[in-house]
Protein backbone atom coordinates (compact mmCIF):
# COMPACT_ATOMS: atom_id res chain seq x y z
CA UNK A 1 0.00 0.00 0.00
CA UNK A 2 1.39 3.89 -0.83
CA UNK A 3 0.77 6.55 1.11
CA UNK A 4 1.77 10.12 1.12
CA UNK A 5 3.57 10.59 4.26
CA UNK A 6 4.74 14.21 5.21
CA UNK A 7 4.96 14.90 1.71
CA UNK A 8 6.66 11.85 0.50
CA UNK A 9 5.33 8.48 -1.03
CA UNK A 10 6.21 5.59 1.33
CA UNK A 11 4.92 1.59 0.86
CA UNK A 12 3.98 0.74 4.05
CA UNK A 13 2.83 -3.32 4.33
CA UNK A 14 -0.90 -4.51 3.70
CA UNK A 15 -0.99 -5.69 7.67
CA UNK A 16 -1.20 -2.27 8.70
CA UNK A 17 -5.14 -1.59 7.99
CA UNK A 18 -4.98 1.51 10.66
CA UNK A 19 -3.86 4.62 11.49
CA UNK A 20 -3.12 3.61 15.23
CA UNK A 21 -0.97 0.15 13.33
CA UNK A 22 0.49 2.71 11.14
CA UNK A 23 1.67 4.72 14.55
CA UNK A 24 2.99 1.11 15.54
CA UNK A 25 4.99 0.53 12.11
CA UNK A 26 6.61 3.87 12.51
CA UNK A 27 7.61 3.06 16.03
CA UNK A 28 5.31 6.11 17.18
CA UNK A 29 2.80 4.26 18.94
CA UNK A 30 4.09 5.92 22.66
CA UNK A 31 4.82 9.17 21.33
CA UNK A 32 3.12 12.45 21.76
CA UNK A 33 1.89 13.16 18.22
CA UNK A 34 -0.42 15.39 16.07
CA UNK A 35 -1.57 12.99 12.78
CA UNK A 36 -3.95 14.37 10.18
CA UNK A 37 -5.35 12.22 7.59
CA UNK A 38 -6.46 13.46 4.61
CA UNK A 39 -6.16 16.92 6.04
CA UNK A 40 -8.70 15.85 9.12
CA UNK A 41 -7.18 15.92 12.29
CA UNK A 42 -7.65 12.71 14.05
CA UNK A 43 -8.40 12.38 17.67
CA UNK A 44 -6.53 9.98 19.84
CA UNK A 45 -9.16 8.23 20.81
CA UNK A 46 -10.19 7.69 17.28
CA UNK A 47 -7.14 6.39 15.70
CA UNK A 48 -6.75 2.51 16.21
CA UNK A 49 -10.18 2.60 14.35
CA UNK A 50 -9.25 5.24 11.42
CA UNK A 51 -8.65 3.13 8.86
CA UNK A 52 -5.80 3.34 6.06
CA UNK A 53 -6.57 3.33 2.53
CA UNK A 54 -4.01 3.16 -0.42
CA UNK A 55 -3.51 6.83 -1.75
CA UNK A 56 -4.21 8.09 1.76
CA UNK A 57 -2.12 11.58 2.66
CA UNK A 58 -0.73 11.34 6.30
CA UNK A 59 0.80 13.85 7.71
CA UNK A 60 2.09 12.80 11.33
CA UNK A 61 3.94 15.63 13.49
CA UNK A 62 5.86 14.25 16.74
CA UNK A 63 6.36 16.77 19.48
CA UNK A 64 10.00 16.80 20.64
CA UNK A 65 11.89 18.31 23.33
CA UNK A 66 15.68 18.68 22.18
CA UNK A 67 17.07 22.14 21.53
CA UNK B 1 17.70 54.81 9.21
CA UNK B 2 20.87 53.35 10.04
CA UNK B 3 22.88 51.90 6.78
CA UNK B 4 23.42 49.15 9.19
CA UNK B 5 19.78 47.52 8.46
CA UNK B 6 19.37 48.84 4.39
CA UNK B 7 19.13 45.47 3.54
CA UNK B 8 16.41 44.73 5.62
CA UNK B 9 14.59 47.57 5.42
CA UNK B 10 14.54 47.07 1.96
CA UNK B 11 12.25 44.00 2.12
CA UNK B 12 8.98 45.73 2.23
CA UNK B 13 6.93 43.98 4.44
CA UNK B 14 9.40 45.38 7.29
CA UNK B 15 10.58 48.60 6.00
CA UNK B 16 11.77 51.43 8.03
CA UNK B 17 8.01 51.63 9.93
CA UNK B 18 9.15 47.79 10.44
CA UNK B 19 12.75 48.34 11.28
CA UNK B 20 11.69 51.37 14.18
CA UNK B 21 9.06 48.61 15.64
CA UNK B 22 11.88 46.20 16.06
CA UNK B 23 14.25 48.78 17.63
CA UNK B 24 11.82 49.59 20.27
CA UNK B 25 10.98 45.60 20.70
CA UNK B 26 12.07 43.31 23.87
CA UNK B 27 12.09 39.95 23.37
CA UNK B 28 12.72 37.01 26.32
CA UNK B 29 14.51 33.84 25.55
CA UNK B 30 14.35 31.08 27.56
CA UNK B 31 17.68 28.89 27.16
CA UNK B 32 20.98 29.93 25.37
CA UNK B 33 22.23 26.37 23.66
CA UNK B 34 21.45 25.55 20.01
CA UNK B 35 17.92 27.32 19.38
CA UNK B 36 19.08 30.22 21.79
CA UNK B 37 22.19 31.09 20.01
CA UNK B 38 20.75 30.83 16.67
CA UNK B 39 17.32 32.84 17.57
CA UNK B 40 19.66 35.40 19.92
CA UNK B 41 22.59 36.10 17.03
CA UNK B 42 19.58 36.67 14.20
CA UNK B 43 17.23 38.85 16.25
CA UNK B 44 20.57 40.85 17.82
CA UNK B 45 21.55 41.46 14.19
CA UNK B 46 18.20 42.58 13.26
CA UNK B 47 18.47 44.82 15.74
CA UNK B 48 15.90 44.60 18.37
CA UNK B 49 15.63 47.13 21.31
CA UNK B 50 16.39 44.76 24.19
CA UNK B 51 17.11 40.91 24.84
CA UNK B 52 16.80 39.26 27.88
CA UNK B 53 18.85 35.58 27.61
CA UNK B 54 18.00 32.82 30.50
CA UNK B 55 20.29 29.78 30.68
CA UNK B 56 21.32 27.23 33.57
CA UNK B 57 24.15 25.66 31.63
CA UNK B 58 27.61 26.55 30.78
CA UNK B 59 29.61 25.88 27.49
CA UNK B 60 31.41 22.29 27.20
CA UNK B 61 33.24 21.18 23.95
CA UNK B 62 30.03 19.26 22.65
CA UNK B 63 28.34 22.49 22.28
CA UNK B 64 31.00 23.80 20.03
CA UNK B 65 29.68 21.82 16.86
CA UNK B 66 25.94 23.65 16.86
CA UNK B 67 25.82 26.36 19.52
CA UNK B 68 26.92 29.39 17.16
CA UNK B 69 27.77 31.91 20.07
CA UNK B 70 30.33 30.11 21.53
CA UNK B 71 34.28 29.05 21.17
CA UNK B 72 36.76 27.05 22.59
CA UNK B 73 37.93 29.67 24.95
CA UNK B 74 34.51 29.64 26.24
CA UNK B 75 34.39 25.76 26.64
CA UNK B 76 37.65 26.08 28.30
CA UNK B 77 36.67 28.41 31.15
CA UNK B 78 33.19 26.76 31.22
CA UNK B 79 31.84 30.12 31.04
CA UNK B 80 28.24 29.85 31.91
CA UNK B 81 26.02 30.10 28.33
CA UNK B 82 24.50 33.13 29.42
CA UNK B 83 27.53 34.79 30.30
CA UNK B 84 29.63 33.52 27.26
CA UNK B 85 26.24 34.52 24.78
CA UNK B 86 26.25 37.88 26.24
CA UNK B 87 29.74 39.10 25.64
CA UNK B 88 29.55 37.50 21.73
CA UNK B 89 26.53 39.32 21.54
CA UNK B 90 27.62 42.72 22.42
CA UNK B 91 30.29 42.18 19.67
CA UNK B 92 28.00 41.24 17.19
CA UNK B 93 25.49 44.77 17.79
CA UNK B 94 26.66 47.01 20.59
CA UNK B 95 23.27 49.08 20.61
CA UNK B 96 21.04 46.31 21.57
CA UNK B 97 20.65 45.72 25.39
CA UNK B 98 21.38 42.29 26.35
CA UNK B 99 19.98 41.04 29.96
CA UNK B 100 22.14 37.82 31.01
CA UNK B 101 20.32 35.88 33.28
CA UNK B 102 22.85 32.20 34.90
CA UNK B 103 19.37 30.36 36.31
CA UNK B 104 17.00 27.82 36.01
CA UNK B 105 13.90 29.89 35.59
CA UNK B 106 11.04 29.14 38.09
CA UNK B 107 7.57 30.53 36.91
CA UNK B 108 7.96 33.29 39.62
CA UNK B 109 11.46 34.28 38.67
CA UNK B 110 9.88 34.57 35.33
CA UNK B 111 7.28 37.00 36.19
CA UNK B 112 9.66 39.28 37.25
CA UNK B 113 11.79 39.31 34.17
CA UNK B 114 8.31 39.47 31.73
CA UNK B 115 7.58 43.43 32.30
CA UNK B 116 7.91 45.14 29.10
CA UNK B 117 8.60 41.73 27.50
CA UNK B 118 6.78 41.81 23.81
CA UNK B 119 7.19 38.31 23.00
CA UNK B 120 9.41 34.86 24.47
CA UNK B 121 11.42 32.37 22.14
CA UNK B 122 11.33 28.92 23.00
CA UNK B 123 15.18 27.86 23.32
CA UNK B 124 14.73 25.33 26.58
CA UNK B 125 15.32 21.25 26.18
CA UNK B 126 12.62 20.44 28.39
CA UNK B 127 8.88 20.40 28.35
CA UNK B 128 8.74 21.45 31.91
CA UNK B 129 10.32 24.67 30.90
CA UNK B 130 7.23 24.83 27.53
CA UNK B 131 4.94 23.75 29.58
CA UNK B 132 5.71 27.12 32.39
CA UNK B 133 5.86 29.64 29.37
CA UNK B 134 2.81 28.69 27.43
CA UNK B 135 1.46 29.71 30.89
CA UNK B 136 2.83 32.60 31.67
CA UNK B 137 2.35 33.58 27.66
CA UNK B 138 -1.69 32.92 28.75
CA UNK B 139 -1.39 34.95 31.73
CA UNK B 140 0.27 38.05 31.03
CA UNK B 141 -0.92 37.98 26.94
CA UNK B 142 2.25 37.54 25.41
CA UNK B 143 3.01 35.80 22.34
CA UNK B 144 6.05 32.76 22.57
CA UNK B 145 7.40 30.11 19.92
CA UNK B 146 7.68 27.14 20.50
CA UNK B 147 10.92 25.06 18.85
CA UNK B 148 12.74 21.82 19.01
CA UNK B 149 14.73 19.67 17.08
CA UNK B 150 16.69 16.41 17.73
CA UNK B 151 18.45 14.68 15.01
CA UNK B 152 17.48 15.85 11.79
CA UNK B 153 13.99 16.52 13.01
CA UNK B 154 12.46 19.62 14.03
CA UNK B 155 9.65 21.32 15.35
CA UNK B 156 8.15 25.34 15.40
CA UNK B 157 4.84 26.66 16.45
CA UNK B 158 3.77 29.83 17.48
CA UNK B 159 0.99 30.85 20.01
CA UNK B 160 -0.90 33.75 20.05
CA UNK B 161 -2.59 34.18 23.33
CA UNK B 162 -6.50 34.77 22.68
CA UNK B 163 -6.29 33.41 18.96
CA UNK B 164 -4.55 30.57 18.71
CA UNK B 165 -4.29 27.08 20.44
CA UNK B 166 -1.99 26.92 23.35
CA UNK B 167 0.45 24.21 23.65
CA UNK B 168 -1.53 22.64 26.27
CA UNK B 169 -4.33 22.27 23.66
CA UNK B 170 -2.82 20.51 21.11
CA UNK B 171 -0.73 17.78 23.54
CA UNK B 172 -3.15 14.78 24.96
CA UNK B 173 -0.12 14.36 27.42
CA UNK B 174 3.46 16.21 28.30
CA UNK B 175 5.76 14.53 26.21
CA UNK B 176 8.18 12.45 28.52
CA UNK B 177 11.19 10.41 27.60
CA UNK B 178 11.64 9.36 23.90
CA UNK B 179 14.29 10.65 21.70
CA UNK B 180 16.34 13.29 22.99
CA UNK B 181 19.65 14.63 21.89
CA UNK B 182 21.53 12.43 23.99
CA UNK B 183 20.28 9.42 22.62
CA UNK B 184 19.96 10.40 18.57
CA UNK B 185 22.21 13.18 18.33
CA UNK B 186 21.40 16.36 16.68
CA UNK B 187 23.12 17.99 13.30
CA UNK B 188 23.13 21.53 13.20
CA UNK B 189 21.30 22.00 10.00
CA UNK B 190 18.04 20.82 12.06
CA UNK B 191 18.51 23.37 14.48
CA UNK B 192 19.57 26.06 11.61
CA UNK B 193 16.14 25.47 10.46
CA UNK B 194 14.11 25.63 13.38
CA UNK B 195 16.18 28.75 14.16
CA UNK B 196 15.13 30.09 10.75
CA UNK B 197 11.02 29.14 11.75
CA UNK B 198 11.23 30.62 14.72
CA UNK B 199 13.35 34.00 14.00
CA UNK B 200 10.70 34.64 10.67
CA UNK B 201 7.78 34.18 12.85
CA UNK B 202 9.57 36.91 15.53
CA UNK B 203 10.55 38.91 13.12
CA UNK B 204 6.15 39.31 12.11
CA UNK B 205 5.47 39.59 15.69
CA UNK B 206 7.99 42.30 16.47
CA UNK B 207 6.84 44.54 13.30
CA UNK B 208 3.08 43.78 13.90
CA UNK B 209 2.44 42.24 10.87
CA UNK B 210 -0.36 39.91 12.62
CA UNK B 211 -1.59 38.73 9.52
CA UNK B 212 2.15 37.09 7.81
CA UNK B 213 1.94 34.75 11.37
CA UNK B 214 2.33 30.88 10.34
CA UNK B 215 -0.45 29.71 12.86
CA UNK B 216 0.40 26.19 11.57
CA UNK B 217 2.46 23.76 13.14
CA UNK B 218 5.70 23.10 11.10
CA UNK B 219 7.58 19.76 11.20
CA UNK B 220 10.24 18.44 9.20
CA UNK B 221 12.93 15.68 8.94
CA UNK B 222 16.23 17.24 6.29
CA UNK B 223 17.81 13.77 6.62
CA UNK B 224 14.32 12.21 5.22
CA UNK B 225 13.34 14.87 3.34
CA UNK B 226 10.26 15.18 4.75
CA UNK B 227 8.51 18.62 5.24
CA UNK B 228 4.87 19.13 7.15
CA UNK B 229 2.47 22.02 7.84
CA UNK B 230 -0.53 21.46 9.77
CA UNK B 231 -3.83 23.38 10.47
CA UNK B 232 -4.02 23.48 14.07
CA UNK B 233 -6.55 26.10 14.93
CA UNK B 234 -9.80 23.60 15.17
CA UNK B 235 -7.75 22.25 18.50
CA UNK B 236 -8.12 24.78 20.25
CA UNK B 237 -9.71 23.81 23.37
CA UNK B 238 -12.22 25.92 25.12
CA UNK B 239 -11.78 24.35 28.81
CA UNK B 240 -8.25 23.94 28.53
CA UNK B 241 -6.91 24.71 31.66
CA UNK B 242 -4.02 27.22 30.71
CA UNK B 243 -5.92 29.32 28.07
CA UNK B 244 -9.85 28.47 28.25
CA UNK B 245 -12.27 30.27 29.86
CA UNK B 246 -11.37 29.73 33.22
CA UNK B 247 -7.43 29.36 33.10
CA UNK B 248 -5.54 28.12 36.25
CA UNK B 249 -2.29 28.22 34.92
CA UNK B 250 -1.49 24.64 36.22
CA UNK B 251 2.23 25.18 34.94
CA UNK B 252 2.51 27.81 37.56
CA UNK B 253 2.13 26.35 40.35
CA UNK B 254 4.82 26.32 42.85
CA UNK B 255 5.71 22.71 44.69
CA UNK B 256 8.05 22.35 47.61
CA UNK B 257 10.88 19.81 46.13
CA UNK B 258 14.09 19.45 45.32
CA UNK B 259 13.85 19.46 41.19
CA UNK B 260 15.97 17.19 39.01
CA UNK B 261 16.18 16.98 35.22
CA UNK B 262 18.22 14.82 32.74
CA UNK B 263 19.24 17.38 30.71
CA UNK B 264 19.05 16.84 26.96
CA UNK B 265 22.22 15.68 24.59
CA UNK B 266 24.32 15.54 28.28
CA UNK B 267 25.01 12.17 30.20
CA UNK B 268 24.20 14.87 33.45
CA UNK B 269 21.59 15.32 35.46
CA UNK B 270 20.60 18.56 37.21
CA UNK B 271 19.70 19.42 40.48
CA UNK B 272 17.50 22.12 41.87
CA UNK B 273 17.18 22.21 45.92
CA UNK B 274 13.71 24.08 46.44
CA UNK B 275 14.55 27.05 47.89
CA UNK B 276 17.20 29.32 46.23
CA UNK B 277 20.06 31.11 48.34
CA UNK B 278 23.15 32.28 48.27
CA UNK B 279 25.88 30.05 48.44
CA UNK B 280 29.53 30.74 48.99
CA UNK B 281 31.44 28.82 46.40
CA UNK B 282 34.62 29.80 48.03
CA UNK B 283 33.84 28.06 51.15
CA UNK B 284 32.23 25.44 49.45
CA UNK B 285 35.87 24.94 47.37
CA UNK B 286 37.91 24.69 50.58
CA UNK B 287 35.54 22.41 52.29
CA UNK B 288 35.79 20.05 48.90
CA UNK B 289 39.91 20.11 49.07
CA UNK B 290 39.77 18.79 52.24
CA UNK B 291 38.44 15.77 50.76
CA UNK B 292 41.43 15.49 48.46
CA UNK B 293 39.61 16.03 45.49
CA UNK B 294 40.74 18.71 42.87
CA UNK B 295 38.56 21.37 42.60
CA UNK B 296 38.44 24.15 40.26
CA UNK B 297 36.85 27.78 41.29
CA UNK B 298 35.84 30.44 38.92
CA UNK B 299 32.99 33.41 39.96
CA UNK B 300 30.31 31.52 38.78
CA UNK B 301 31.12 27.65 39.52
CA UNK B 302 32.64 25.60 41.73
CA UNK B 303 33.52 21.78 39.59
CA UNK B 304 35.37 19.19 41.26
CA UNK B 305 35.07 15.44 40.20
CA UNK B 306 34.87 12.22 42.33
CA UNK B 307 33.47 8.44 42.17
CA UNK B 308 34.04 9.41 38.25
CA UNK B 309 30.90 11.89 38.52
CA UNK B 310 31.96 15.45 37.79
CA UNK B 311 30.03 18.13 39.71
CA UNK B 312 29.26 21.48 39.26
CA UNK B 313 28.08 23.84 42.08
CA UNK B 314 26.16 27.52 40.57
CA UNK B 315 26.07 29.99 43.10
CA UNK B 316 22.26 29.63 43.76
CA UNK B 317 22.68 26.09 45.06
CA UNK B 318 22.24 24.64 41.43
CA UNK B 319 23.81 21.38 40.79
CA UNK B 320 24.96 19.59 37.72
CA UNK B 321 25.98 15.82 38.15
CA UNK B 322 28.04 14.75 34.95
CA UNK B 323 28.46 11.09 34.07
CA UNK B 324 24.75 9.95 35.20
CA UNK B 325 21.63 10.22 33.76
CA UNK B 326 20.21 8.61 37.20
CA UNK B 327 18.29 11.33 38.94
CA UNK B 328 18.00 9.53 42.37
CA UNK B 329 22.12 8.71 42.12
CA UNK B 330 22.88 12.71 41.02
CA UNK B 331 20.77 13.80 44.24
CA UNK B 332 22.28 11.41 46.57
CA UNK B 333 26.03 12.44 45.32
CA UNK B 334 24.52 16.26 45.81
CA UNK B 335 23.49 15.53 49.65
CA UNK B 336 26.85 13.83 49.81
CA UNK B 337 28.87 16.59 48.41
CA UNK B 338 26.61 20.02 49.03
CA UNK B 339 24.80 19.17 51.96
Amino acid sequence: MKLRINGEWLTVPETVDTIGELLGHFQLDQRVVIVEQNETILEKESRSDNKVQDGDSIEIVQFVGGG
Amino acid sequence: MNERYSRQTLFSPIGEAGQKKIREKHVLLLGAGALGTGNAEALVRAGIGRLTVIDRDYVEWSNLQRQQLYSERDAEDRLPKAVAAKQRLLEVNSDVKVDAYVMDATPSEMERLLDGVDLMIDATDNFDARMMMNDLSQKYQIPWIYGACVSSYGICYTILPGETPCLNCLLDQVPRGGMTCDTAGIISPAVQMVVAHQTVEAMKILVEDWAAVSRKLVSFDLWQNQHTSINVSRMKNESCPSCGENPSYPFLKYSHQMKTAVLCGRDSVQIRPPASREWSLEEVARTLAQQEVKVELNPYLVSFTTENRRMVLFKDGRALIHGTQDETEAKTLYHRYFG
